[in-house]
């Protein structure tokens, strides 16, 4: 039996209780921020700088591409690996984990005269509707072959919502080729 | 005589007075049959033991191990001691080192019994191992992740990390046995059901194991395919997805698809079915566990049937004809016409064809409807077929006991000749169809057909009798509907709707009532389906009392017709000889 514990709300101090201690803290960080901006040292101000002070990036002639993190989580796309081959079986548990039901995959199975037929399976369609997608990586994270990763595509544009929602084709081109992969279907398998 | 009466009795032999014995499952002492599977007493006291061979409608090698218990019997004694019982009036148990399988051997009084502990769990953790040794890393591209036991059990049962560091032991994968079936011996554990299946129940011995140890391998006789029309029931017995169906490779996941219980309308048996959706389409049917009907098996011509009702050429809104050509319009106009033009004729020139792949609602609506009418000539259609003497019936109308029923008729397709004989001596003017095709199913001409002055017809498909109907009203296909139907052994199931009709289809039992309420100008009274029921239940002495939520998914015997279902009669001979539980 699950054992219930009752958790309490800590207690406030008074001097915590008196918010405007709070305030001044956050004021202390805008001007940290506020002087380090003027005296041109905020993060990545040599790269900024076109914009006079280096904190304004003048898009889209100047891109976020040099200035992301290595954890930025942008247009989740499928891969491909060394071997050129497609990764995505289409075991759909992306499709199922994923939250706002952004994914919808059609599987098909590979001919048999194909180099990779041992494999059976692999998406004939794959769509990833992008005005549903919320970024949060769990298809990444559900796959179980290693196929889809959020890269760091972040211009997602479109005229309409069929633009706005990417096959197959578009999300092998967003996601290239990633190497150094475990290679599951290796001659053993 | 005393004596007897002074001691207390034991609870033993408070058992054996009722046939049964005590059995102690993890604490808990527990009455069952005597002669009961150990496997089984578990179940009843809802202590479930994994395991993988053994079935229930199957003979019990025992050979996978999975469901090993531990076991305890009362200490033999010494020559000349007597039993000592303690409070309870139990003996004391003593456990045995080593564990037994639970689903070849029976219970015995005071047998005491553990399906947890370091012994069980340990021996458990064991065979899993074992198990997945070799087998492949394929739950990505297999169909039965979501339903597989290997998946189940080795998150519950296993270790969570192979200690294997050899290669893995290659099979044929991939392997095409059957027409129907598809074989991955890399992901067959050696359970031996599908081996058992084919033998015992669809007396079709094709499939056994060649080689021997870790080598071992699933074949089919290299002569034969797995092509028994029973074959695809070893998909469903198959815990693993070594064995999967052609028919539904690929095609969806299962843990996307919502399962409606309901039954197989191909014959006179009704097949308990469950119909598995996902969205507007239907993806399989396999069958439902009912030991009155299908035991637990379908045949493949009935399970594949779906996928007629899934076709283009589905009807999807209502036309008349003009001038040759048909035209698309809305109900009203067309529930409308179809009472004005029914208008136009004496009752004695109007025939109805009615059809016993009605439903027991919508027989009585049109049954209703030939009244209002005045028509005299309504008939179904017989369909006549082969009994394959398993399930198959010979009579491929899923209700035909219920056209006997609600027409009150012992034979209700009898007046199908002097139908035909109307149309061409020019006595019957107009004809209402109810979902036959008049001239494939009910073998109209297409000269007598061209005689009619109106016909009306109810259909799911774009086919000759549409072609030549004046007004055409697309209806509901047995998945798209509710209703009830009489069995061949006189049960009263039900059907349930999974998926929606398509377009502007509408509910067959909704077209009648619309038609009769147009043509007498009644107010509505029946909204639902169970208003039918209602009023059913009321009218025919045989429906007294019936509802739906009776009936329920196992369905009740409303009539006893005498006929039986040979493979039922099989197993129950099986069960008796003690060969199988049942
Ligand atoms: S989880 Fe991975 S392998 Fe499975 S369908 Fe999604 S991308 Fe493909
Ligand atoms: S990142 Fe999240 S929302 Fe976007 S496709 Fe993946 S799972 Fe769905
Ligand atoms: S049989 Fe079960 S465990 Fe084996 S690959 Fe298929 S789903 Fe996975
Ligand atoms: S194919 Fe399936 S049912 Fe047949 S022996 Fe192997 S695991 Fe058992
Ligand atoms: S279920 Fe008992 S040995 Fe297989």
């Amino acid at each position: 039996m699950a054992e219930v514990k009752k958790l309490k709300r800590p207690e406030l101090n008074t001097g915590e209780k008196l918010y405007l201690i709070a305030l001044a803290k956050g004021a202390m960080v805008t001007l940290k921020h506020a002087v380090k901006s003027v005296t041109g040292k905020s993060r990545g101000a040599t790269g900024l700088n076109s914009s006079g002070l280096g904190i304004t990036m003048q898009f889209p002639e100047q891109r976020w591409d040099d200035f992301l993190p290595e954890y930025y989580r942008g247009a989740p796309a499928l891969v491909t690996d060394e071997q050129d081959r497609e990764r995505c079986v289409s075991c759909q548990l992306c499709e199922f984990i994923c939250p706002p039901k952004a994914i919808k995959i059609i599987p098909a199975e590979i001919p048999a005269d194909d180099e990779w037929a041992k494999v059976e399976k692999r998406p004939k369609e794959f769509d990833i509707d992008m005005t549903r997608c919320i970024y949060c990586g769990m298809c990444e994270e559900v796959c179980p072959e290693q196929a889809i990763y959020l890269r760091k595509e972040y211009l997602i544009t479109g005229t309409s919502r069929e633009d706005m929602v990417h096959n197959k084709a578009k999300l092998y081109e967003i996601g290239g080729k990633r190497v150094g992969l475990v290679n599951k279907w290796n001659e053993l398998k | 005589m005393s004596d007897t009466v002074d001691t207390p009795k034991l609870p033993k032999d408070l058992a054996a007075e009722k046939g049964l014995v005590n059995v102690q499952i993890d604490g808990h002492w527990i009455q069952v049959p005597r002669g009961t599977r150990m496997i089984e007493a578990c179940r009843m006291a809802e202590a479930q033991v994994p395991h993988y061979c053994y079935h229930p409608k199957l003979s019990s090698p025992g050979n996978c191990r999975m469901c090993l218990v531990q076991m305890g019997m009362p200490p033999r004694l010494a020559p000349g001691a007597e039993p000592t019982f303690n409070d309870e009036g139990f003996q004391d148990i003593g456990w045995m080192p080593r564990p037994v399988i639970a689903c070849a051997n029976t219970v015995g009084e005071n047998m005491g019994i553990r399906t947890q502990g370091d012994l069980v769990k340990k021996t458990r953790e064991g065979v899993m191992e074992f198990l997945l040794i070799n087998h492949p890393l394929d739950c990505p591209i297999c169909d039965q992740a979501g339903e597989c036991s290997l998946q189940e059990f080795s998150v519950e049962h296993g270790r969570g990390q192979s200690r294997f560091i050899d290669d893995k032991v290659k099979k044929p994968k991939n392997v095409d046995i059957g027409p129907r079936v598809n074989l991955d011996d890399e992901r067959c554990i050696m359970c031996s059901r599908c081996v058992r299946f084919m033998e015992e129940v669809a007396d079709d011995p094709v499939l056994g194991f060649t080689e021997r140890g870790t080598h071992t391998t699933l074949s089919c006789h290299p002569d034969r395919k797995l092509d028994s029309n029973y074959g695809m029931n070893t998909i469903d017995l198959c815990p693993v997805g070594a064995l999967t169906s052609k028919d539904f490779r690929f095609q969806m996941r299962v843990w996307f698809l919502k399962e409606t219980n309901s039954i197989d309308t191909n014959c006179a048996t009704g097949c308990n079915t469950t119909i598995w959706t996902r969205g507007n389409e239907i993806y399989r049917v396999t069958p439902r566990l009912n030991n009155d009907v299908n035991s637990e098996w379908m045949p493949d011509s009935h399970r594949l049937a779906f996928h007629e009702v899934q076709g283009d050429d589905r009807l999807t809104d209502p036309m008349i004809k003009a001038d040759g050509t048909h035209e698309v319009t809305n109900w009203q106009i067309a529930i409308e016409a179809t009472s004005d033009a029914l208008k136009q004729f004496e009752g004695s020139e109007i025939a109805i064809v009615a059809s016993a792949r009605q439903t027991n609602e919508e027989l009585f609506l049109t049954k209703t409807l030939a009244g209002i009418v005045g028509s005299k000539s309504i008939s179904t259609v017989p369909r006549m077929g082969e009994a394959d003497g398993k399930l198959i019936s010979a009579d491929r109308n899923p209700n035909s006991n219920g056209a006997k029923l609600i027409f009150a008729q012992d034979d209700p397709s009898s007046g199908l000749d002097t139908i035909k004989v109307g149309l061409s001596n020019g006595s019957i003017k107009a004809i209402i169809a109810l979902g036959e095709d008049l001239i494939d199913d009910a073998g109209f001409s297409h000269d007598e057909l061209a005689a009619a002055e109106l016909i009306v017809s109810t259909n799911i498909k774009a086919n000759a009798t549409a072609q030549a109907s004046d007004i055409v009203l697309p209806s509901s296909s047995f998945a798209e509907k509710r209703g009830t139907m009489v069995n061949v052994t006189g049960r009263l199931q039900r059907l349930n709707q999974a998926v929606q009709a398509p377009g502007n289809a509408h509910d067959d039992w909704e077209i009648l009532r619309d038609i009769i309420l147009n043509y007498t100008g009644e107010a509505n009274d029946m909204y639902m389906l169970e208003d039918i029921v209602k009023v059913i239940a009321q009218t025919i002495p045989a429906f007294e009392g019936v509802t739906l939520s009776k009936i329920g998914d196992q369905g009740i015997q409303l009539l006893e017709t005498g006929v039986t279902i040979p493979l039922l009669e099989k197993e129950k001979q099986r069960v008796e000889n003690r060969e199988i539980v049942g």
